[in-house]
C-alpha cells in the first residue's frame, strides 16, 4: 500500500502540474477574451449603478479596474486577487462575486447532482438492458430513443416539459429555486425539491442517451467474452454472470465516463437553469454576459473550469484506486 | 444396451452449423462439425487430436450446450445413457460436466481467484478449494490474488482446480498445453492422468499430437469437423500398420521423429466440404465410391474408423 | 438475390433521400420571400390553421415560414462554423500525429484546455469578445467543436504511419508528400467529411442554445433559437405552438443530418459501422 503511494507521487506531480498548467490558461484566456471585447467594463459597471457617478468614485472604480495599466498587469492584478479569493464585485448583483458563486454553486450543485445522479442511474440499467437484449427488440427500441433524444435541444426539451408539466397540468412550479415570497430560512426540503424536479428530470434527459450507449457497447464486449464464455460453461445463468461479471467490468467505465461528463453537465444546466428561472450558477452566467458583468462573468468561468477539472481528477484517481490491473501492479 | 450405461458421454451423429451472412450467397449454412462420433468411459482419458482450425473447440461448446445463438445442432449426444437435453445441459453444467479452458482469459480480469475458482454456487466450497489448492501445490495467497498476477503454470492449475472444486465426472479439457514448455505440459497432463486414475472421464482437446499419443487411453483423430479413426493410444505408439486412416497415418508421418513427412493438400473449408468422404480429395486411395457418399464408421480391431478402404 | 447489395442500395437511396429533404428545407429558407414572413397583426396569436400551420406568433408573423427561415439560418451558421472546425480539426490532428513530441504533447494540452471549459460558456465568453452577433457565435462554435475529430484524425494518421506499406514506400524513396497525397489522404478524407457532417448536429444544437440564451444572432433574425427564446414569454399565457413546433422541426432537421452522417459513414466504412 505504501510502496503504491511512493509510486504515484511522480505521477501525481506531474498531473498537478498540468491542473495548474490549464487552470492557468483558462484564466489567461478568459481574461484575454474579456480585454478584447468592445464592450468597456467600467462603462457598464457605471450604467449598472444607474444613478449619477462622482468623478472620485469613478477614479475609485477606474483604480479598481486598473483601467489606465497595460493588460498584462491588470491581468496580474486579477489573479493576485483572484487567488486571495477576491473575485471583484459584480456589477449586476452588487456584491462580491464569491458570494454569489457560492451561494449560486449550492443552487446549481443540487439541481447538477440530482440530475447526475438521474442520468447515471438510468443510463446504466438502459445501458445494461440494451446489451443483454442485444439486437432483439429492446435493444433495437432502446437506441432509437437515445438516438433521438441526442437531437433533443436542452433548452426546448426544458420547454416542453414545462408546458406540459408546469403550464398545463400544474403539478410543478414554473421556476425558481423555490416558492416567491416565502423567506429562505423557511423554504422546506420538499418544497426545493419540488421546484428541483422539472430542471434535473430535463438535465438528465438529455444526458442518458450518452452514458446507455456506452454501457451497451461495454457490457456487449464482456458478454463476448472468453471468461463469460467459461462462466457459462460452469453453469452460470444470464443474470448470475450479469451480477458476478458483467457489473464488475461496466460499472467502473461508466462511472468514469459519468465523472468526465462535468463539462456537458455544468453546459447543459446553464440552458435548464435559463428556461426554469432556477437561481444557479447557470442563469447567472448567461445574465452576467448579456449584462457585460466582467467580473461575474470571469468568476464563473474559472470557477466552472476548476468544476471540470475535479470530475476529471475524480475519473483518474477512480481507475487507480479501484481497477486492481493498475492498483497492484507491483506487488 | 450395456456398452450404453457403461459409458459416461456418447455422441452420434453429432452435427454444428453456423448461420452465416454472406457477401454473394446471402444467407447460409456453414458446417462445422460433421457426423461425428466419440464415446468417453469413466476412468479413460480420451484424446480428440487435429490440426488447427479443424473446430475442435465447438465440440466441447456443443457438450456443454454453450453455442452461440446461430448454431445449429443435429445428431444425439447421450451422458451415462440418457439424452443430453438443452435443459439437461444446463442442469450438469459446471456440476457433473466441467470445462478445463486454455488460458487466463478464461478468468474474469476483475474477480479474485478464490471467488472464482468457488464458482457461483451455494454453499461455496472454500475449505475444498484450500484442501486443493494446497494439493495443486498453489500458494495460500493465490486466492487473494487477481488473474494477471498469475503465472502460466498456475492460471492452468487454477482452471484444473475448477474442474476439480465442482466434483464433475466427465472433464472436458480444451487445448491446455500450448505456449507450455514440455515440463509444465507434462505436469498439466499429469494432472488429467490423475483425474482419469480417480474414475472421472477426461476429454483432452489438442493439437499436440505428440502429447495425445502419449497421455491418453483412447486418440480420436479429428479432421475437417469429424472423427476419421478413434482407436487405442497404443496403436499410434506403434506406427502406421496398427492404424486403420489414411489420415492417421499421414499423420504418423508427418511427425518429426517419424520421418516429417507433409501430405499434400489443405483442410477444406468449413463453407467447401466435399460431397463424400472428407479426406477423399487428399487420399492416395480413394475411389469412385469415396467421392459420392461419406463412408460409415466401421469397427476394425477393437477401433472405429470412418474410411471403405480402412484395414 | 443480393440482400447485403439490397441493404447497402437501400441505405444509399435513404441517404440520398434525406439529403434533398435538408436542401428542400435549405434552399426553401433563402428563397421564400420576406412578406411570407411579415408581422400582421390582425393574424397575431392565431392557433395552427390551414392557412398557418405552425399558427403565428405574437406580431402576427406566419410560425412556419418563420421557422423554415429560422432552420436555414441555423444551418447555414452550423455548416459555416462546423467546415472551419473541421479544418482546424484535420491540421491539428495531423501536426499532433507527424510532428515531435513536444509538439503533440503541447496539441493534447490544448485538446485538454478546450475541453475543459463548458462549451456554453466558452462561446459566452468568445461573442462576449466579438461583441455578440453572427461572428462571435461563428468562431465560438468553430473553435469548440474540433477537439473529437483532432483526436480521431490523429489516431488515424498514427496507425496508417506504422503500415509496412508506408515504411515501404518511405524505402522506395517517395517523398512525405507523395505519401500523403498517394496514401495518407485517401483514408482521411472518407473520415473527415464523416466527421465533418457528424460536427452538423452538434453546430447547430449549439448554435440553437446560444441563441436561445440571447447571445449570437440579432431578435430580427428568425433563427431557431430566437423563435424558441421568444415563446417562453407567451407559454405562461397559453400560447403553446410557437414553443411546440419549431422546436420539433429542428429535432426532426438535426435527426436527420445526423442519421445522414451515420449512413454515409456506413456506406464509406462498413467495418467501422457495426453498432
Amino acid at each position: 500500500m505504501f510502496q503504491w503511494f511512493i509510486r504515484l507521487v511522480p505521477r501525481g506531480l506531474r498531473y498537478g502540474l498540468k491542473v495548474i498548467s490549464l487552470l492557468l490558461a483558462v484564466s489567461i484566456i478568459a481574461f484575454a477574451l474579456v480585454c478584447a471585447s468592445p464592450i468597456d467594463p467600467v462603462q457598464q459597471y457605471i450604467l449598472g449603478l444607474g444613478t449619477a457617478v462622482s468623478p472620485e468614485r469613478r477614479a475609485a472604480i477606474e483604480e479598481y479596474w486598473g483601467v489606465n495599466d497595460p493588460p498584462v498587469e491588470r491581468y496580474l492584478n486579477w489573479l493576485g486577487n483572484l487567488l486571495r479569493g477576491d473575485l471583484g464585485e459584480s456589477a449586476l448583483y452588487r456584491r462580491p462575486v464569491a458570494e454569489i458563486i457560492s451561494q449560486r454553486f449550492a443552487n446549481s450543485l443540487a439541481l447538477m447532482i440530482c440530475a447526475w445522479v438521474l442520468s447515471g442511474v438510468i443510463g446504466f440499467a438502459l445501458g445494461c438492458v440494451m446489451g443483454v437484449f442485444r439486437d432483439r427488440w429492446p435493444d433495437k427500441l432502446l437506441k432509437k430513443i437515445c438516438y433521438l433524444l441526442s437531437s433533443v435541444p436542452t433548452f426546448w426539451l426544458g420547454l416542453v416539459l414545462l408546458l406540459v408539466f408546469a403550464v398545463t397540468l400544474g403539478w410543478f412550479p414554473v421556476g425558481f429555486s423555490s416558492p416567491i415570497g416565502v423567506l429562505e430560512a423557511d423554504v422546506t426540503f420538499w418544497q426545493r425539491l419540488h421546484h428541483l424536479a422539472l430542471p434535473a428530470i430535463t438535465l438528465s434527459i438529455v444526458s442518458f442517451p450518452g452514458i446507455a450507449l456506452h454501457t451497451r457497447q461495454k457490457l456487449v464486449d464482456v458478454l463476448s467474452s472468453e471468461y463469460v464464455l467459461f462462466a457459462r460453461a460452469r453453469g452460470e445463468g444470464t443474470w448470475t454472470i450479469l451480477r458476478r461479471h458483467g457489473l464488475r467490468n461496466i460499472l467502473l467505465p461508466a462511472l468514469t465516463l459519468q465523472f468526465s461528463s462535468f463539462a456537458e453537465l455544468f453546459g447543459g444546466s446553464v440552458l435548464a437553469e435559463n428556461v426554469f428561472s432556477y437561481p444557479g450558477l447557470g442563469s447567472a452566467v448567461s445574465a452576467a454576459g448579456l449584462n457585460s458583468d466582467v467580473p461575474l462573468l470571469l468568476g464563473i468561468t474559472v470557477f466552472s473550469a476548476l468544476f471540470v477539472c475535479v470530475g476529471n481528477t475524480i475519473a483518474n484517481l477512480l481507475y487507480g484506486i479501484v481497477d486492481p490491473r493498475i492498483r497492484e501492479v507491483s506487488q | 444396451m450395456e456398452a450404453k450405461n457403461e459409458s459416461l458421454l456418447e455422441i452420434h451423429d453429432l452435427s454444428v452449423a453456423f448461420r452465416m451472412y454472406d457477401q454473394v450467397l446471402g444467407q447460409k449454412d456453414l458446417q462445422v462439425i460433421s457426423d461425428l462420433h466419440l464415446t468417453v468411459r469413466p476412468g479413460e482419458v480420451v484424446a480428440v487430436a487435429g490440426s488447427s482450425g479443424s473446430g475442435k473447440s465447438l465440440l466441447a461448446s456443443a457438450i456443454l450446450g454453450i453455442l452461440p445463438g446461430n448454431a445449429t445442432v443435429k445428431g444425439h449426444l447421450h451422458y451415462q445413457g440418457q439424452e443430453l437435453t438443452p435443459a439437461r445441459q444446463a442442469a450438469l453444467r459446471g456440476t457433473e460436466i466441467a470445462l478445463v479452458p486454455q488460458s487466463v482469459a478464461y478468468l474474469d480480469p476483475l474477480m479474485k481467484i478464490g471467488a472464482q475458482a468457488d464458482g457461483h454456487r451455494r454453499p461455496k466450497p472454500t475449505e475444498k478449494r484450500r484442501e486443493l489448492f494446497r494439493r495443486l501445490s498453489l500458494p495460500e495467497k493465490t486466492g487473494k490474488l487477481y488473474p494477471f498476477q498469475l503465472s502460466g503454470g498456475m492460471a492452468r492449475r487454477v482452471l484444473v482446480s475448477t474442474a476439480l472444486i465442482s466434483g464433475a465426472r466427465l472433464i472436458i479439457a480444451d487445448e491446455p498445453t500450448p505456449g507450455m514448455s514440455l515440463d509444465q505440459a507434462l505436469e498439466a497432463l499429469k494432472l488429467f492422468r490423475q483425474m482419469a486414475d480417480q474414475g472421472k472421464g477426461v476429454v483432452l482437446i489438442t493439437h499436440d499430437i505428440d502429447l495425445a499419443f502419449a497421455f491418453a487411453d483412447r486418440v480420436a483423430v479429428f479432421y475437417a469437423g469429424t472423427t476419421v479413426e478413434t482407436a487405442p493410444a497404443a496403436d499410434f505408439r506403434a506406427g502406421p500398420e496398427a492404424l486403420r486412416h489414411p489420415y492417421s497415418r499421414a499423420l504418423w508421418r508427418a511427425l518429426p521423429q517419424n520421418g516429417f513427412q507433409p501430405i499434400d493438400g489443405f483442410q477444406p473449408y468449413a463453407g467447401a466440404l466435399p460431397g463424400g468422404c472428407l479426406f477423399a480429395p487428399r487420399c492416395p486411395y480413394k475411389t469412385a465410391q469415396c467421392e459420392q457418399s461419406p463412408p460409415p464408421v466401421r469397427e476394425i480391431r477393437g477401433g472405429e474408423v470412418r474410411c471403405y478402404h480402412g484395414a | 438475390m443480393n440482400r447485403r447489395l439490397n441493404r447497402r442500395t437501400r441505405t444509399l437511396i435513404l441517404t440520398a433521400a434525406m439529403g434533398v429533404l435538408i436542401l428542400a428545407v435549405y434552399a426553401a429558407g433563402i428563397l421564400v420571400p420576406e412578406e411570407w414572413t411579415a408581422s400582421s397583426f390582425l393574424d397575431a396569436k392565431q392557433p395552427p390553421s390551414l392557412q398557418h400551420w405552425f399558427g403565428t406568433d405574437s406580431l402576427g408573423r406566419d410560425l412556419f415560414w418563420r421557422t423554415v427561415k429560422g432552420l436555414s439560418v441555423s444551418m447555414t451558421v452550423g455548416i459555416v462554423a462546423s467546415c472551419v472546425s473541421a479544418v482546424i480539426a484535420l491540421l491539428v490532428g495531423i501536426a499532433a500525429a507527424v510532428g515531435s513530441k513536444g509538439v503533440d504533447g503541447f496539441i493534447n494540452w490544448l485538446i485538454d484546455l478546450v475541453m475543459g471549459v463548458p462549451h456554453t460558456i466558452l462561446i459566452i465568453l468568445i461573442s462576449f469578445c466579438l461583441g455578440r452577433g453572427l461572428k462571435g457565435l461563428l468562431v465560438g462554435i468553430a473553435a469548440t467543436h474540433w477537439c473529437s475529430l483532432a483526436r480521431l484524425i490523429r489516431g488515424e494518421v498514427m496507425q496508417l504511419r506504422s503500415q509496412h506499406y508506408i515504411a515501404l514506400s518511405r524505402r522506395l524513396g517517395k517523398s512525405s508528400g507523395w505519401i500523403l497525397t498517394n496514401h495518407l489522404l485517401p483514408h482521411l478524407i472518407p473520415q473527415f467529411f464523416v466527421g465533418l457532417i457528424l460536427m452538423f448536429p452538434h453546430a447547430i444544437l449549439h448554435e440553437a442554445s446560444v441563441s436561445f440564451l440571447g447571445y449570437g444572432l440579432p431578435p430580427e433574425q428568425p433563427a431557431i433559437g430566437i423563435i424558441l427564446s421568444e415563446s417562453m414569454k407567451y407559454l405562461s399565457a397559453g400560447m403553446w405552438w410557437p414553443a411546440v413546433f419549431p422546436g420539433l422541426t429542428l429535432v426532426l432537421i438535426v435527426l436527420l443530418i445526423d442519421r445522414l452522417g451515420e449512413n454515409l459513414r456506413m456506406i464509406l466504412d462498413p467495418s467501422s459501422a457495426q453498432e
